[in-house]
């Protein structure tokens, strides 16, 4: 069996880089993000990227890293709020940006992963985003062609990982990262436990190893909190 | 007197059934959590992922991996579940979520809404707004009646760009609660007043056209 561990970030992703390339990017918020191979990718210094991901990280993390090194070119996101780096490159006309609705940005990516090339949805009929593209009526409701989406790199972040490169997700932290593992020509996968064959409950697999070409022990796993919301204990 | 955000959402919460699954949106509409009426159960989706949101972590106990559409930490109950993405939205665009809650800029009396964008400001995007109110049965918005400069945010036809056509069906402002008849193309009827708002008040902060439900004509 071909090895799928690597031993570093640099190592997960040497030879996978090129200039102009499209990169997907697990993560909903900071929540689930590649941590240890997006900074990978700013030191490499591969520039002219369009990145997919829910959103474009947060001052100071994720793939907010990306812009600061002005590595981004363009970004097809559902949300790109709380980012004043961002505004300032976009509003500059330094960054492109393709708006998709979150749902339809899930599906374009999970067809792509299943080798479906379009798809019909009624998100976004009567709206800007179904604006140039084909509407047709299905049993009395029109629906919007949306196409998929395939990257030439997934980089996502699980819990656990078997060698066989078999993932398991933590709770909230899976969001997008299971869709983007199956629509990478190559998907790297950060992890923060690698455990032999045989410790993962085959029942309990979210992304099946086909999908994990390379794999990686997260080497940082910071897991910063964007909005801490707690409640204080009733006291007895 | 108007009712006043607290009051909005718990009017909006008296739309909760027993069994419901339902999405919140941010805002006023997540306050509708503080509201659900007793022996009332419903399981609140987080598009993010989840299925059956818990109350807010105990302090020293917040888990980053487990957030809501918010970004807010949360907790889990006995009942809940975690799903991707492409999962989450399969479950809204596909019609099995019961009731959303949102907020929104303008709503217009054919049912149409815009609470994504206000052009020539800064793009902030959809996020799942418009997957939401496209795939989910009852869409409920929750908003003041009027915008900071006075003007009406229940409009004849919306001025700015749409997060859906011909969807909503039920206003709840600090004024009133109208019902949008969506499954007959639009038409707003007037279903209940805030206590102490008049129906000639209302027609004067109103940028529409509506019809006064029969119970209310009566009063009046």
């Amino acid at each position: 069996m071909t090895q799928k561990v690597y031993d570093s970030p640099a190592a997960a992703l040497d030879g996978l880089l090129f200039d102009g390339m499209t990169i997907m990017s697990g993560g909903f918020g900071l929540s689930g993000n590649p941590e240890s191979l997006i900074p990978q990718i700013r030191d490499s210094g591969v520039k002219n990227l369009t990145v997919i991901s829910n959103n474009a990280g947060a001052d100071g993390f994720g793939l907010w890293m990306l812009l600061q090194t002005r590595q981004i070119k363009k970004m097809i996101a559902s949300y790109v709020g709380e980012n004043k780096l961002f505004e300032q490159q976009y509003l500059s006309g330094e960054l492109e940006l393709e708006l998709n609705p979150q749902g339809t940005l899930a599906e374009r990516i999970r067809a792509g992963g299943a080798g479906i090339p379009a798809f019909y949805t009624r998100t976004g009929v009567g709206t800007v985003v179904a604006e140039g593209k084909p509407v047709e009526e299905f049993e009395g409701q029109l629906y919007v062609r949306e196409t998929w989406l395939r990257a030439d790199l997934a980089i996502v972040k699980a819990w656990k990982a078997d060698t066989a490169g078999n993932l398991i997700y933590r709770r909230t932290a899976r969001n997008f990262n299971p869709n983007m593992a199956t629509a990478g020509k190559v998907t790297v996968a950060e992890v923060e436990e690698i455990v032999p064959v045989g410790s993962l409950d085959p029942e309990a697999i979210h992304t099946p190893g086909i999908y994990v070409d390379r794999l990686i022990k997260s080497t940082i796993n910071e897991k910063k909190i964007e909005k801490l919301t707690e409640r204080k204990r009733e006291t007895a | 007197m108007a009712w006043t955000r607290e009051q909005v959402a718990a009017r909006a919460a008296k739309e909760l059934q027993d069994g419901f699954y339902v999405n919140l949106g941010i805002g006023i509409p997540t306050l509708v959590a503080n509201y659900i009426p007793d022996g009332v159960d419903v399981t609140l989706q987080s598009e993010n992922g989840l299925l059956g949101i818990g109350p807010f972590p105990y302090e020293g106990e917040a888990d980053p991996d487990l957030i809501n559409a918010g970004k807010q930490t949360i907790t889990i109950l006995p009942s809940s579940s975690f799903f991707s993405s492409a999962d989450s939205f399969a479950m809204i665009r596909g019609g099995h979520i019961d009731l959303t809650i949102l907020g929104a800029m303008e709503v217009a009396a054919n049912g149409d809404i815009a609470n994504w964008t206000i052009p020539g400001k800064m793009v902030k995007g959809m996020g799942g707004a418009m997957d939401l109110v496209a795939g989910v049965k009852k869409v409920i918005v929750v908003m003041d009646h009027a915008n900071k400069a006075g003007e009406s945010k229940v409009l004849e036809r919306c001025s700015l760009p749409l997060t859906g056509a011909g969807v909503v069906d039920l206003i709840i402002t600090d004024l009133c609660v109208m019902a949008c008849d969506k499954a007959k193309g639009g038409g707003l009827t007037l279903i209940e007043l805030a206590p102490d708002v008049t129906l000639d008040e209302v027609k004067a902060k109103t940028a529409a056209p509506f019809t006064v439900a029969p119970e209310l004509a009566k009063a009046a």
